[in-house]
Parts: C-alpha cells; structure tokens; sequence
C-alpha cells in the first residue's frame, strides 16, 4: 500500500529548533579562548538538509596552529603531566556531566550541521559521547594497570582530525584517551561540521579544564596538512579516508612519529539461510542506512546465501519501504541529508557506474525534500566482485548484494577486499558464527547483530582500514608510550 | 700410504616454501672469514624474483600456520630449539667463521639463540591470554578482543650477530601466527642457511619460514613495498628505517621496530587485535 | 513469495501437516529469533512521535479496537451492563466518539451482555467470551467444547480461548493444535476464534513465533498475546513477532489473521505504539478493528482523556470519564 492511501501518515514531529543559538561567526579556540583567525579566513557551514548558512567558521592556518601547538606544549609541560592521573580524570568526569546536562542541545546542534536524523544524534551520538568521557575519566588514574607496563607515560601534544560523519563522537573517540593518558590537543574538525565541536569548546571552559589542554582550529584540508606537517607534534590520530590517511602516513613515516590511522572500509554482512531472518534484515537495515550509510564501518556489501536470495531481497526491499527519509529534525526521520554536495556527487557517481557496470538498482518510491542534498536507500542486486560498487566505499546509503553457496566462498568473497573494518555475521548456529567471525579479516565482528558502538569495546581496521585501536583499553595503548623490558643480556650494537 | 681426507664444502642455498633452491638469477655473493679477504662461502644472491617466490609462499602457508592450535604452534617452536640443540658445533663454528667472537662468546651466542626460541614458544598459547580483553559492554552483549596474525610479515635480520639476531627478529612474528619472509644478515648469512636446516627438519609448515641471503639494497624496497607482504619487523635494519616506512605506506603495512628482544609486545606489534560483538538473549 | 491462495480448511494439509511429527518438523523450520534484535527494533518504533492530526486519527482508531474487558470474580450484572453502555458510548456527551470493538466477558455474563447491547441499540458490538477453562486451560476437551457452545449459544460472536501451554512445552504440539480445531469447528460460522498464546508463559520468542503459526494453521481468526492474568503480557517485541508472523502468514497464503494484544496496555501512549507496530511491521492493512483489537479496561479511559485534551487544549479530568 502507497503511503498516500495510509490513513496512518505520521504529521511532522520537528524537534525544537529554539534549543540551540548559532553564533554568525566562530573563532578558533586556542589556549583556553576563543580568538579570531590570524589567516582572517572565514568559511560558511551550512546545513545540509536546507542549504542554509547556519554560521561562518575560521579557517586555520600555519600561524593559528603554531599558537595551538605552543598552548598545548605550554599546557603539557606546566599543567597538565605535573597533574595527577586522580585529578585530569575529574576534569573527565566534569566534562561528560557538562555533556550530559546539554545532550539535547548537542544533538540539535549536531542534526543542524550534519544532517543526520535527531533520532540518532539523541540516541546515539550524544549519548555514546557523553559515555566515551566517562568511560575514560576513569582510566586516567589506572593506567598503570592497563597492561602496557607499570610506568605509561603520555606522548606529549597531540595531533587529531576527525571526519563529519560522526562530529562530536569522533571529537569524544580522539580527545577523552588523549586527555585521559596525560596527553594535550590539537583538534581539526571536519571542514563541513565544526559547530559541536566548538560547543565542546564552550563545556571544556565551563569544566575549567586548564587553558591550552585542548584546542579546537577549525579548517578544511590545508588546516589538516599544515598540522600534519607540523614539527612540533608528538603524536597523530586520524580518521577519515584511506586515500588521505595513506598521505598522512607517506608524509609521517620518515620521521617514526607515531599515528593512528582509523580507515575506510567495505564490510560485509553475511547472512546465512539459518539467520533469524527478520532480525538479519533489520541488522542489514542498520548496517548499510544508519548515518545515511555515512560510516566508515558500514555493512555495504550484503553477502546472501543464494538459497535465500529472493526471499530475504523481498523482505529488504518491504523494510525498505518504512524507511521514513527527509527532515533530520522531525523525530520520525530514519534517513536524513546527505554531508555535502560533494559527498552526494560521489554516491550518485558510484551508483551510476553500478549501472553502467550491469548491476540492477532498486529504490523505495519516497518523496525527498526541493532543497539540501538527498538519496534514496538503493539496494543493488546481481552485483560481482569485480564491480565498482562491490569494492569501492561508497560512503552512503548504497546496498551492494552478492551471493555465495557456501560457508568457504563466503569467507573468501567477504575478505577480498584492501579494506577490514568491520564485518557482519548472521547465523543461529553458533559454531559457524564463531568459524567465521574467525575467519573474516576485521577488526570488528558483529555476529547476529551490526553497528554496535562502546566506549568499551576496541574499534579499528585490519590491513588498509588503519591500525591502532580506539576505545576500550586497547584504546588508550596508542597514546600511551610503552615502557619497554630490559634488554636481551648480550644486548645490542655492532660486532667488530 | 694415508692421504689426509678432503672435506665435503657445504652449498649455501636459499630457503624458499621449505625447499633449497638456488637463486632463480643463479647469482651467488662472496662471504669472507671474519674481516680478512679468505673466502669463506658463496651463498646464493637471491633476486626479486626470488624474494616474490618467498612472499608466495609465504601466503600460501598462513592458513597452515594460522589454523594450527597455539600448542601445536608452540611444540614446533620447541621443536627448533631441541633440533637446534644437536647442531650447536655447527652454529659455534659458523658464528667464529663469520664474525670475531671467541669460542665462548659464540657458544654463549647459540645458547641465547636456542633460549629465546624456548621462551617464545611458550609465549604461543599465552599471548592471547594476556592481550586479550572481555568488554563490559553498555548492553545486552558478549564482546571480546584477541590478537590476531597480521598474515605475512617481512623480517630484516640483525646484521652483526649472525644467529641471535635472526632469531629474535623472527620469532615474535612467528608466535603471533605469522608466515615470514626473513631477509639474512647480509655479511654473515650462514647461520641463517644453517638454522634454515634446522627448520626444514623440526615439523614446521612448508613456506613459514623462508630465508632469503643476498644484498640489502636490492631486496629491501621490494620486500617493504611488496603489496602482499601485511607487516615488517625492522629492528634489525634501523638504517634504513625512513626509506623501508615509506615504501610500506601503499597497503599500510604494521611496523615493528624495537630495540628489545624479549617483550610481547614485539609479538603484538604484528598482531591486530579483533573485537567480536554477539547479542546475549533467550 | 510463493503463495498458496488457501481455504482455511485446508490450512493443515497444505502446510504438510497430518501428525505430532510433522507438525513438529514444521515448527522447527520458522526462522529463530534473536531476543536482542527484536526487543531493540521495538524499542526504536516506540520513539516514533504520532502528533496532532496523526494522534487523532490513532486515538479514534485505538478506541475502534478496544475489546472492552471485564474479568473478575466479583463481575455483577450490574458491572456488565455499565460496561456495555460504556462500549456503546465511551463518551455520552460527544457522539463522534466511535464504539469499541467489542465487550469481553467470562462465559456466563455472555447473555447479559448481548441481551444490554441489543437493548441500547448496539447491536453492531460484538460480545467476546473466554472460555476453554479460561485463563489455565487446564480441562478436559469435553469441558472446553461445552463451555465454547455455552457462550456462542449465550450470544457470543467471539471466543477468546486459551491454548494449553503445558502440552506446548513439553512438545505436544499436535494435541494443542486438535484442540484449537476441534474450537475452531464448534465456532463454525457463529464465532470467530481467537487464540490466546499466553506468551508470558511460552517465555522465547521463538515459542511465540511457532505458537503463532501453530495457532494460524489450526484454524484461528486471531491470535491474542495474554489472558491477562501473567505477566509479562502484550509487551511490544511480544506483539512486534506475532504482527511478522501474521504478515508472512498472509504472504504465504493470502489469509489475514487478526492480532489482539492484552494486558498492561493502560495508557494512549502504549497503544498509539501498538498502532506504530501494526502499521510499520504487519502493515496498514492491519489497522482495522477487523485485524487488530485490544484487549484493555483502563485503556479507554486514558484514550477519552488525551481526546479531551486534544480537543480542549488543557490537560483533562478523570472526573469526567465514568468509571465502570
């Protein structure tokens, strides 16, 4: 049934807007305030479900993040090292209760910038950001018993750029086990979404967290090369694309300065003909439109044994079909905005090459907004290996299926790819589930259910989806400088 | 009338999906007795072509290796050091030939070598143990975290201590799961080619372990840039350090680079770790 | 999807069914359930926010479904009556206000019920009757015919018949499944046939899935959650199965089932839930008195309530709505 003949259409639910107040213009936060850009550079953020200037925001350069680098060196070396891991952690727990006390002001704020569903940022992103604080708060006076020896020691100041697609969690993932291990910051946000990021600022001065601890240099990707290029850098966290994460570490790996590299991917969700079927579509679902299938992590090829293929298609495709796409602010949106203009070319490229390439495409007939950046939920059937869409991160809400006979050609077809983030498994036989989730090259496993986030559990890739982990106490291992093991007896150096 | 006998010289070969090939370049390079100019052997000089055979082999041995149980892993690991144990004159004599140690320097060079096999072999069915988490999650869910292999790891010998510094650049990658692809010391090879014997006898998979002699400067950029290679222990090239980390960066390839050889961690760095998630209900 | 475009007669054959074997076979191809997956899908259409217009029309349309129940020991002529002029005209002062979907009694206050309908000019209600040793089942078959025959000889259009849990359980499948025909066929055309699974007691979600379509295939018009007297009763994953297993039922054989949750459903905002489920997991097909009924007393009240403050712009009185 059309949904213009359901008597039950649901009127609009817009969360309130009233919540937040943009400011016309932002600064960069440096040192504990908020000063305006020495580059005098200034750049529109708008929102992508409107295309409306919600702000101006600096643009950093060279200059700005000297000052940011110096306030963190100065913070690291007069502040925050001399202070015990007891008090940095209070100013932890101070900061998710700050968080906690504007949850809704964030997750407006983040709906605004991004575009993402307010569904999501209320129960999702806020809330797993407010937990990451938390979490970490309390490591910062236990990591001696983090299994990285007895005496960790922090880097020193480090270096992060987030991506958009999940603003205020990516700022929560990077800077709660930098600050928590002893470590200052210098924090890029993605170019598209700085807005929560500042907000952070603002909670990060009402926590008194001491001046140049954390610092916040707005930019786009010139921002982004200058800090990765600057000298005065212990230490680098990124996460974003493999393209420029590999260029980062080109541009790092001569000088052995440490970098965690947090990737793409193109994860696999298999299905077997045994899965509780209704609860695989519903992971299948999750998996591939959660965040407008803007996460790295995102399950966008569906391996399906063939015995169930057209019978699980069906039954996607009527899931599908609930999808309720359009304002992220109405609190009944499934599927919100598309990031950028850009992002939305490079899906509506891909799609078409899966066209071209011979692969059937299928979409919900749901209506999409005049204005703002949108796509439709696509589920590509007849998709091979070889096929663009069945390699490429498409990085949106596009379903690449493929199908498979058996549990061998599975393993096979999910791990032939570059990329292992994550992958998916679905099987009400737990023995297959635990062969697989061994077999499958990720470093995350979702069996029998999919895009699962904790600030306890490790996240990050296999091969060229990153190394490092992030989360959990796997997590704090990269910021943390190991105390090595004495020497083996006849200890080292050259023979004559 | 006795006629003093002549002994039988020895072909220094390559080590390659546990057979001896010669170079495929037939290419062989002069070693010399300590820093004189005597001849001392002529080891094959392998090729690119040679170290690709290697890295094949290589892949090809993982699921071997990787799906063998950690006791299993660990016996044959044992295994090298019990093997080893019968050839130590060989070993002493070698490392004499190669380098200046004294007889006693070179004995105690062999016993370290052979004591750091054992004590990595233990580390096999423990690593995962010590490394490996359960995570409390904020929900309905099992979730836990264990290293895992990166897959095929490429390992620059030490250069200066012809046996020990084979070994402890090799065996960490080895516990972790991994195949190796084990570039020689390019001076002093021939402990290498020995304890290449050693462990073509002491049950371990074809194409685990494959040695390659030969020059630095041609095998190492195609090893750090070799696409099907998924990890490098460089602690024994620091030299080249800069140059080996920029070639690995095209398939991000994980880097181990330690100035101690006993840690686990050294075996870690070659390992990933995996979280697997599952929902716990009725 | 396959579809066999059945008769309901000929539900057990075309399903393979003839024995305790098969039809155990049979249940145990339904696909599992994973309890996390779906109480989390039901947690995520409970935040879905019915507003104005939207609310409205569910609000009407949950009052339309209400099978108006009263269960107790101390039940009085008296009390079914009043219940029935409540059924009639949840609100006598606003005559837009719909009747219920039926009055829901024990066996013998079936006649009162139809006879106080009838007499007020209602005669469009149906009036529900739980038999079958209701709520334990625990009867002989004999029993349990005569008292179905009893209530649909008393006036009573529905039967609200509780399975026998213990024969469930302990894998007896077939002898629940006979007993619901051997209902089913006393009901004949005089009464339709719901099935209460009384799934707290069936405790997985893989029993309710496999209760449901044992329930459909033998022959009922509606599967129903609880008898109301355990708990846990119509929670919404309970509910969320059984509207998948009445959508795949109709997918696989062109039958519509009916779905009624009972118990612990108090307030308009569980059952505008309810209403959220129906439309998003069976589909709107389902949004009809015909296909979905709830089983509630409370309820009725707190719907009359959000309507007033709809209508008013304040916040209502329970003062105003009659207790019965």
């Amino acid at each position: 049934m059309k949904e213009s003949s359901n008597p039950f259409t649901y009127a609009p639910a817009p969360e309130s807007r009233e919540l937040v107040s943009i400011e016309s213009s932002y600064d960069l936060f440096i040192d504990g305030k908020f000063i305006a850009p020495k580059s005098k550079k200034r750049f529109p953020s708008i929102n992508p479900a409107t295309e409306e200037v919600l702000s101006k925001i600096s643009l950093g350069g060279k200059e700005d993040l000297d000052l940011a680098v110096k306030s963190a060196r100065r913070a690291y070396e007069k502040v925050w090292s001399k202070l015990p891991g007891k008090e940095r952690g209070k100013y932890l727990y101070r900061i998710a209760r700050l968080m906690q006390e504007r949850a809704r002001e964030f997750a407006v704020l983040e709906t605004l910038d991004n575009g993402k569903p307010i569904r999501e940022t209320r129960d999702t992103d806020i809330p797993l950001a407010i937990q990451h604080f938390f979490y970490h708060a309390g490591w910062a006076d236990k990591l001696e018993y983090a299994g990285h020896g007895s005496n960790p020691r922090a880097h020193g100041v480090v270096g992060q750029i987030i991506p958009w697609n999940f603003p205020l969690l990516m700022l929560a993932w990077k800077v709660a086990p930098a600050l928590a291990t002893g470590n200052t910051v210098v924090l890029k946000p993605a170019e598209t979404t700085s807005l929560t990021a500042l907000l952070f600022a603002q909670v990060c001065l009402d926590a008194g967290l001491p001046a140049g601890v954390i610092n916040i240099v707005t930019g786009d990707g010139t921002t982004g090369a200058s800090l990765i290029a600057h000298k005065g850098i212990d230490k680098f966290a990124f996460t974003g694309s493999t393209e420029v994460g590999k260029a980062i570490n080109r541009a790092l790996a001569a000088t052995g300065r440490p970098v965690t590299l947090e990737l793409g991917g193109k994860g696999a969700n298999i299905v077997f003909e045994d899965a509780a079927i209704d609860q695989a579509v519903e992971g299948i679902v999750q998996g591939i439109f959660f965040n407008q299938g803007h996460v790295c992590c995102a399950g966008s090829r569906l391996l399906l044994q063939e015995n169930i293929h057209d019978h699980f298609i069906e039954k996607l495709e009527r899931r599908i079909e609930k999808i309720r796409v359009g304002d992220p602010m109405d609190k009944n949106t499934d599927l919100g905005a598309i990031n950028s203009k850009e992002q939305l070319q490079k899906i509506v490229e891909l799609t078409q090459s899966g066209e071209v390439e011979g692969a059937k495409a299928w979409q919900p007939d749901c209506a999409l907004p005049s204005r703002g950046f949108w796509f439709r939920p696509t589920i590509f059937t007849n998709v091979t290996g070889a096929h663009r869409i069945a390699r490429e991160e498409i990085f949106g809400p596009v379903l690449s299926v493929l199908t498979f006979r058996t549990p061998q050609e599975a393993i096979e077809k999910a791990n032939n790819t570059p990329y292992g983030l994550a992958a998916g498994v679905w099987s009400e036989k737990g023995s297959r589930i635990l062969w697989a989730s061994r077999e499958l090259k990720a470093g995350v496993i979702w069996a029998n259910t999919y895009n699962k986030f904790d600030a306890a559990s490790p996240f990050g890739g296999y091969k060229e989806s990153g190394w490092g982990r992030e989360g959990g106490r796997h997590g704090l291992l990269p910021y943390l400088t190991q105390s090595q093991t004495p020497r083996v007896r006849s200890g080292k150096g050259a023979r004559k | 009338m006795s006629q003093e006998r002549i002994d039988v010289k020895k072909t220094y070969k390559l080590f390659i999906n546990g057979a001896f090939p010669r170079s495929e370049s037939g290419r062989s390079y002069p070693i010399f007795r300590k820093a004189s100019k005597v001849l001392l052997a002529q080891p094959a000089q392998a090729s690119r072509k040679d170290l690709r055979d290697a890295v094949r082999a290589a892949r090809e041995a993982r699921s071997k290796w990787q799906s063998a149980t950690s006791y299993n892993r660990s016996q044959i690991l044992y295994r090298i050091a019990e093997m080893m144990e019968g050839r130590r004159s060989q070993f002493v004599e070698e490392i004499m030939a190669q380098t200046s140690a004294t007889k006693s320097v070179a004995e105690k060079e062999v016993s370290e070598s052979i004591d750091l096999w054992v004590w990595y072999a233990g580390w096999c069915d423990k690593i995962g143990q010590i490394s490996g988490a359960n995570n409390p999650i904020n929900g309905p869910f099992y979730n836990f975290t264990s290293p895992e292999p990166v897959g095929v790891v490429g390992v620059f010998a030490e250069p200066d201590f012809p046996l020990l510094g084979l070994v402890r650049a090799m065996a960490p990658a080895l516990v972790g799961g991994n195949t190796v692809v084990v570039l020689a010391s390019e001076k002093r090879p021939l402990s290498a080619i020995t304890l290449s014997e050693v462990i073509a006898t002491s049950d371990v998979p074809a194409g685990v372990i494959n040695i390659l002699t030969g020059l630095r400067s041609e095998l190492t950029p195609w090893l750090a840039s070799h696409m099907e290679v998924d990890g490098l222990d460089i602690s024994g090239e620091k030299s080249r350090s800069a140059e080996i980390r920029t070639l690995a960066t095209e398939n991000l390839k994980r880097i181990a680079d330690f100035n101690t050889s006993i840690s686990p961690n050294r075996i870690l760095a070659l390992m990933d770790q995996k979280t697997i998630w599952h929902p716990i209900g009725l | 999807m396959s579809q066999l475009r059945t008769s309901k007669s000929d539900l057990a054959r075309d399903f393979g069914i003839s024995d305790d074997r098969s039809l155990s076979l049979f249940l145990k191809t339904l696909p599992g359930v994973d309890q996390v997956g779906a109480e989390a899908r039901a947690v995520e259409l409970g935040t879905r926010s019915i507003k104005k217009e939207s609310k409205a029309w569910a609000i009407d349309m949950a009052i339309s479904m209400v099978d108006l129940t009263t269960l107790e020991g101390a039940d009085t002529e008296g009390k079914v009556r009043s219940l029935c002029n409540k059924a009639h005209r949840p609100d006598p002062t606003d005559p837009s206000v719909p009747h219920v979907g039926a009055v829901c009694v024990y066996n013998d206050m079936v006649k009162i019920a139809r006879s106080h309908l009838d007499s007020i000019g209602a005669n469009e209600i149906p009036v529900a009757a739980v038999a079958t040793a209701f709520p334990s089942g625990r009867a002989s078959r004999e029993v349990k015919l005569r008292d179905t025959r009893d209530a649909i000889e008393a006036g009573a259009s529905e039967i609200d018949m509780v399975i026998d849990r213990g024969a469930f359980l302990s894998g007896h499948y077939k002898s629940v499944f006979d007993e619901i025909v051997a209902i089913k066929k006393e009901c004949g055309e005089k009464a339709h046939l719901k099935v209460i699974l009384e799934t707290g007691e069936l405790v997985t979600y893989d029993n309710v899935r496999r209760a449901s379509y044992l329930a459909m295939i033998a022959g009922a018009d509606f599967i129903k959650t609880s008898t109301g007297k355990v708990t846990p009763a119509a929670t919404p994953p309970v509910v969320l199965i059984m509207l998948q297993a009445v959508r795949d039922f109709f997918d696989r054989t062109g039958i519509r089932i009916g779905v009624k949750p009972a118990g612990g459903i108090r307030t308009s905002k569980d059952a505008i839930k309810q209403l959220v489920l129906v439309n998003e997991i069976a589909g709107p097909e389902w949004l009809s008195p015909a296909y979905f009924r709830i089983g509630a007393s409370a309820l009725l009240n707190d719907l009359l309530m959000q309507r007033f403050k709809m209508r008013d712009g304040y916040y209502a009185s329970s003062n105003y709505v009659s207790i019965e």
